[in-house]
C-alpha cells in the first residue's frame, strides 16, 4: 500500500495534479455550499464553458492560457450575476446564451489553429498531464488566496446566503459579497477545468455541498462535511485513475468517487429517517 | 425629535409609486402597525423605511441618533430558507454582523448577546438545533432573536404571523409586545391581522396605496376607515 503511494508520486506530474487539484476542490468545496443554496449552481457550469472558450483562444493566440482565462472567467462571473439578479432577462436563459456561444467560439478557433484533435478532447474532459510548474505555483498562490478570503469573510458569506434582505438592511454590503463569491467562483473554476475537464468541473462545486446537506444540520458542518469529503473523493478518484489497469481519466473518475460518495450519504439518510420511524412507532 | 419620520415620501419601483402621500412619524417607544389589502405598498414602505429603496419624492428622516444599522428586521421568509442548513445559535449571532463592519469574526460579546436574545426568547434549548427543522413558530421566534442582536432601538416586522396557528399567533404578539414594553424597542410591524393590531399597538398606519390613515388605535377603531376595515375583516 504505501510502496504503491511512493511509486504514483514518484511521477512529478501526477504530484503536481495531486496538490494543485486537493486546493481546488476544498476551494470549490467550500464556495459550492454558497452557490447552491443561492441557487447558483448552473453559473458554476456556465462558468467552466467560458473558461473553455478562453482556453481555446488562449492556445490560438499562444498566449499563457491562465493568463488569459482568469479575467475572462472573472468578468463573465460577474456578467452572469447581474442576469441572474435582474428579473427582467431570464437567469437560466441567459446562462445557457452565454456557455454554449462560448463552446462554439472556442470549438470555431480550435479547428481554425490546432485543429480539431487531443486537445479540444483534453479540454472538455480534462488531462492529468496539464499542470506545468509554472502553473502549480500560480495556482497554489491562487487556492491559497482564495481560501484565506473564505475563512476571513465566512460569516459575512453565511448571512448573505441565508438572508440577503436581512444582511442589507443592517448595513452589510451584500453586493460586494455576492461578487465576491463570484470572483472566487471564477479563479477556482479556471484553476481546476484543465485537469477536471470543461464539462465537469461544475461537479467539484455541487457534488460535495449536496452530499454533506444530506446529514449535515448547520452552515458549519455542512461546510466542514463538505470540505472533507471534496478533498477525499478527489484523492480517491487520482488514485483509482491511476491505478486502474487501463487507466482513467481523472475529473471523470473523480465524479464518479463523488456520485457513489453522494449515494451513500443519501443511504444514511434514509436509514436515520427509518430508524427514527421506528423508534416513534415503537413509543406510540 | 422622532426616532423616524417621512415627510411627503413616495415609495415605488423604477419610477412607477407604489405608495405616495406619506406624511408620519414614529417615537421612541411607539408600537405602529401597518395595516392594509394586499398590494397597498406595505413591504414597499418596509423597504423604504431601512432605505434599501430611495424616495422617490419627499424624504426620510432618522432622528434621536438612529443609524441605518441600529434597525433590526424581520423579513418574510424567502423559499430558499426552507431547506437551508443553518443552526439557530448560527442564525441568531448573524443579527451581530451589521455591528462588525469589516471585522471578521465575532467577539466574545456578540456572542454573549446571542446567547442572551435566545434566553429571552426561550430558544437556549434549540439552539443547535436546525432552522428548517423547525415550527413556524420557532422559526420567527429565531428570526425575532436575530433582529434583536442587531438592535435596541427599533424593530420592523413584515408579517411576523404569516401563516401561523391562532395559539402561536398570540404567543408571538405577545411577546413583541412585552419587547416593547420591557425593554423599550420601538416596534413598526406589517400585519394582516388587524384585531390584534387593534388590541396590541399603539399607532396604527393604514395604507392604500397612499397613506389613508395614521392615529391612535382607539381613534382608527372609532374612524369610518377604521370600522369599514375591521368588519369587512369579520366576515371572511
Amino acid at each position: 500500500m504505501f510502496d504503491f503511494f511512493i511509486e504514483m508520486f514518484s511521477y512529478s506530474f501526477l504530484a503536481r495534479a495531486v496538490i494543485v487539484g486537493l486546493l481546488v476542490s476544498l476551494c470549490a468545496s467550500l464556495l459550492g455550499v454558497s452557490l447552491v443554496l443561492k441557487r447558483y449552481s448552473m453559473i458554476g457550469d456556465g462558468l467552466s464553458h467560458v473558461g473553455f472558450g478562453a482556453l481555446a483562444v488562449a492556445t490560438g493566440l499562444n498566449a499563457a492560457p491562465l493568463a488569459v482565462a482568469v479575467p475572462v472567467v472573472v468578468m463573465a462571473a460577474f456578467l452572469l450575476l447581474r442576469l441572474s439578479e435582474s428579473s427582467k432577462i431570464k437567469g437560466d436563459a441567459a446562462i445557457a446564451l452565454i456557455s454554449t456561444s462560448s463552446l462554439a467560439i472556442g470549438v470555431v478557433v480550435i479547428s481554425q489553429t490546432t485543429g480539431m484533435n487531443i486537445d479540444v478532447c483534453n479540454y472538455l474532459f480534462g488531462s492529468i498531464l496539464a499542470m506545468s510548474h509554472a502553473d502549480v505555483a500560480l495556482s497554489v498562490a491562487l487556492a491559497t488566496t482564495v481560501l484565506v478570503v473564505f475563512a476571513l469573510f465566512y460569516n459575512k458569506i453565511f448571512a448573505v446566503t441565508f438572508d440577503e434582505q436581512f444582511a442589507r438592511a443592517t448595513g452589510v454590503r451584500t453586493g460586494i459579497y455576492n461578487m465576491l463569491i463570484a470572483f472566487l467562483t471564477a479563479i477556482t473554476i479556471v484553476l481546476g477545468m484543465r485537469m477536471m475537464g470543461a464539462l465537469l468541473i461544475s461537479s467539484l462545486i455541487i457534488f460535495p455541498a449536496l452530499t454533506s446537506m444530506r446529514t449535515c444540520k448547520t452552515f458549519r458542518s455542512v461546510t466542514v462535511c463538505s470540505a472533507i469529503v471534496s478533498v477525499a473523493c478527489y484523492f480517491v478518484g487520482v488514485t483509482l485513475s491511476y491505478a486502474a489497469p487501463k487507466g482513467l481519466p481523472t475529473g471523470a473518475s473523480v465524479v464518479m468517487v463523488n456520485i457513489l460518495a453522494f449515494g451513500a450519504f443519501c443511504l444514511v439518510f434514509l436509514c436515520k429517517k427509518l430508524l427514527v420511524k421506528k423508534r416513534i412507532r415503537a413509543e406510540v | 425629535m422622532p426616532l423616524l419620520m417621512c415627510r411627503r415620501a413616495v415609495f415605488g419601483y423604477e419610477g412607477e409609486a407604489a405608495v405616495s402621500a406619506l406624511d408620519f412619524e414614529v417615537n421612541s417607544g411607539d408600537y405602529l402597525c401597518v395595516v392594509g389589502e394586499n398590494g397597498s405598498g406595505k413591504s414597499t414602505l418596509i423597504k423604504g423605511l431601512l432605505k434599501l429603496l430611495a424616495p422617490l419624492a419627499g424624504s426620510v428622516v432618522y432622528g434621536d441618533g438612529l443609524q441605518p444599522g441600529d434597525i433590526g428586521y424581520l423579513p418574510q421568509q424567502t423559499p430558499a430558507q426552507k431547506d437551508f442548513p443553518a443552526g439557530v445559535y448560527e442564525v441568531v449571532l448573524s443579527g451581530r454582523l451589521g455591528s462588525r463592519g469589516l471585522r471578521p469574526f465575532y467577539s466574545k460579546k456578540d456572542k454573549e448577546m446571542a446567547i442572551e436574545n435566545m434566553e429571552r426568547l426561550g430558544l437556549t434549548s434549540l439552539a443547535n438545533k436546525c432552522y428548517r427543522e423547525l415550527s413556524g413558530g420557532q422559526q420567527q421566534r429565531v428570526l425575532l432573536a436575530r433582529a434583536l442582536c442587531s438592535t435596541r432601538r427599533l424593530l420592523l416586522l413584515d408579517e411576523p404571523v404569516a401563516g401561523l396557528d391562532p395559539i402561536v399567533t398570540g404567543e408571538l404578539y405577545s411577546l413583541i409586545k412585552q419587547i416593547n414594553d420591557d425593554m423599550g424597542v420601538t416596534v413598526i410591524m406589517v400585519s394582516h391581522d388587524i384585531h390584534s393590531a387593534i388590541k396590541y399597538a399603539k399607532t396604527i398606519l393604514h395604507l392604500r396605496s397612499r397613506q389613508a390613515f395614521f392615529g391612535s388605535a382607539q381613534e382608527y377603531a372609532a374612524s369610518d376607515i377604521g370600522s369599514k376595515f375591521i368588519g369587512g375583516d369579520s366576515n371572511v
